[in-house]
């Protein structure tokens, strides 16, 4: 397929949200056909980070830059082939599963032909097929997670954003879904995703480590590790949060 | 009295409980118990039935057949008094964002009718055991998610129960917060509290005395992690380690051989199943050059893939 190849700059990005939120300089390069991974402890900007790369908020120092191909975009060329998951997903409470799918593939408009095949192919890594009938509100945490999921991929995007998208979910469908991560990738889309689990960090083509609502590191995952001189993820998690303030104690900063 | 020593020591007694909706079996006859002062880990994928069965043994939920016991009680007979018993965290967050620490825990006081000096009482008690440092005057919404779990499990033990359900109480929280939040629970089962508790973390779940993994309704495996873990292994397990510039068809040949079972990615490796020893050690030093191996003992995340993929 000769899918448009989108790229984003993210240059000197500075957000102001209070003393809770906020990004300071942050700089970085989210190439096609790559799987980027935005990791770090609660509160340190990961999500706001996210929400700019998407156009929700907009910062108050540096910008985000769209390529296509190369040549410079405006986010409104690349809004409409972008698919996000917020981390807290609003779905309809009284519609199931099945009539969310249907609901989404007239919102989006897709053909027939490829919504069936997008579906059976969903359904097999999410394994919600025995819940089809199920409304949203009586799912799961982990279940309404993946219908999330669902209806976030049904259309067949060329930038994908993901917040957290397999927290809750349980660990062989959390297996599948990168499985299904590695597939779309292999159709050079660009896939950005938050995650708390260490071992999906590692299977990241890149890891752009977050803290303090700064980015303390940036590139492949073994580099990382090897320049911090750590084994792990939570190795290198671990040996930041003993320098830093007690994260977890104290408000996030 | 007339309960013999055994009973004395269950927490959580169930037989053959079975829940459905509608023409939908969510729990199908499962049998199981719980001693006092265990951490009891209930393990599965989603929508196997694990929060179905804690509803109805917190009371919440009706069950279509079977027997129930919590600490001694029988639901049937009277909610309120189970509901006395036993603390419950749910997956969902638990806590009003817009109120402070000090409102939440109050309103969780006022719910439980507890009085006023108890309640000073047991909510020092339960910010000293979280080892709380932030401001009680602060809003929730302000703290980290990990502290918001911790502040939520204060809430849960301030009607002092002796028994805790804990439904994914660390989903999403930072590896940090995570390890704190266990060590918390193993300090209140040394306290002799009994702990149920699920997880999709596989690595929290190496903290429980014993595990049940449910499948489709029905528990599927029971056992303390070691065992679990001999049981569901017979067979060798290797780690391997792909060596830098390997060509991306390595594992297409790897899985192609009858030496191996599977071959599963863990983060940036790979865990092994070795089915012919002798086949696997001319393998490995035939494809020396591809990948490191090294003999590992299984995780509980292993034995998870296995046992809820292998019942297929």
């Amino acid at each position: 397929m000769a899918e448009a190849q989108i790229s984003i700059q993210v240059k000197d990005l500075s957000k102001n949200m209070g003393p809770n939120h906020a990004i300071e300089g942050v700089s970085l390069s989210l190439e096609p056909g790559l799987l980027h991974g935005l990791i770090g402890p609660e509160g340190s900007g990961k999500t706001t980070l996210l929400r700019h790369l998407i156009g929700l908020l907009k910062p108050n120092h540096g910008k985000v830059i769209y390529l296509e191909d190369g040549k410079r975009v405006a986010l409104e060329d690349v809004r409409p082939r972008m698919a996000y998951m917020p981390q807290m997903q609003s779905l309809y409470a009284d519609l199931s599963i099945s009539e969310h799918l249907d609901f989404f593939r007239d919102l989006y408009q897709i053909p027939i032909g490829v919504y069936t095949q997008r579906r059976k192919e969903l359904l097999a890594v999410t394994r919600l097929g025995p819940f089809m009938n199920r409304p949203a509100g009586q799912l799961s945490g982990g279940m309404y997670k993946k219908l999330g999921l669902m209806c976030a991929l049904l259309q067949s995007p060329n930038l994908v954003l993901l917040d957290e998208p397999t927290t809750g979910v349980d660990p062989i469908s959390r297996r599948e879904f990168w499985e299904m991560l590695y597939r779309l990738r292999e159709e050079g889309i660009l896939i950005v995703i938050t995650t708390a689990y260490m071992d999906e960090a590692e299977r990241c083509d890149r890891v752009h480590v977050m803290s303090l609502g700064r980015l303390l590191a940036t590139g492949e995952p073994k580099e990382i590790l090897r320049k911090e001189k750590v084994k792990s993820f939570e190795g290198l998690f671990l040996k930041h949060d003993v320098k830093g303030p007690a994260r977890h104690q104290a408000v996030i900063q | 009295m007339n309960k013999n020593d055994k009973e004395q020591n269950t927490s959580v007694w169930v037989k053959n409980l079975t829940v459905k909706f509608g023409s939908f079996t969510a729990v199908d006859h499962i049998s199981f118990h719980v001693n006092s002062g265990e951490i009891f880990g209930f393990l599965g994928a989603n929508g196997a039935g694990k929060t179905t069965t804690i509803r109805v043994l917190c009371g919440l939920l009706e069950p279509t057949s079977g027997e129930v016991r919590v600490a001694g009680l029988d639901p049937k007979k009277g909610l309120e008094a189970v509901k006395a018993r036993v603390g419950y965290m749910s997956q969902k967050f638990t806590l009003y964002p817009d109120m402070t620490v000090d409102e939440n825990l109050e309103f969780a006081a006022a719910l439980h009718k507890i009085p006023s000096e108890v309640h000073k009482r047991r909510r020092a008690e339960g910010l000293e055991i979280i080892a709380f440092k932030a401001k009680t005057r602060q809003l929730v919404s302000e703290l980290s998610g990990g502290t918001k779990q911790e502040v939520a499990l204060v809430a849960a033990l301030l009607h002092d129960p002796e028994i805790l359900f804990l439904d994914e109480p660390t989903a999403g929280v930072s590896p940090v917060s995570r390890s704190r939040f266990w060590s918390i629970i193993r300090g209140l089962s040394h306290r002799g509290k009994t702990v149920f508790v699920t997880t999709h973390y596989m690595d929290e779940a190496e903290n429980c005395g014993r595990i049940a993994l449910m499948r489709d309704g029905r528990i599927v495996a029971l056992d303390n992690p070691a065992n679990l873990k001999k049981d569901t292994f017979p067979e060798p397990l290797y780690e391997l380690t792909p060596r830098p510039g390997v060509k991306s068809d390595w594992l297409k040949n790897l899985r192609k051989d009858k030496a191996v079972l599977s071959v599963k990615p863990y983060g940036m490796r790979y865990h092994a199943i070795v089915s012919n020893a002798r086949r696997w050690r001319e393998l490995s030093r035939r494809m020396a050059g591809d990948f490191k191996a090294r003999p590992i003992q299984p995780s509980l995340e292993d034995v998870f893939i296995r046992v809820v993929e292998g019942a297929k």
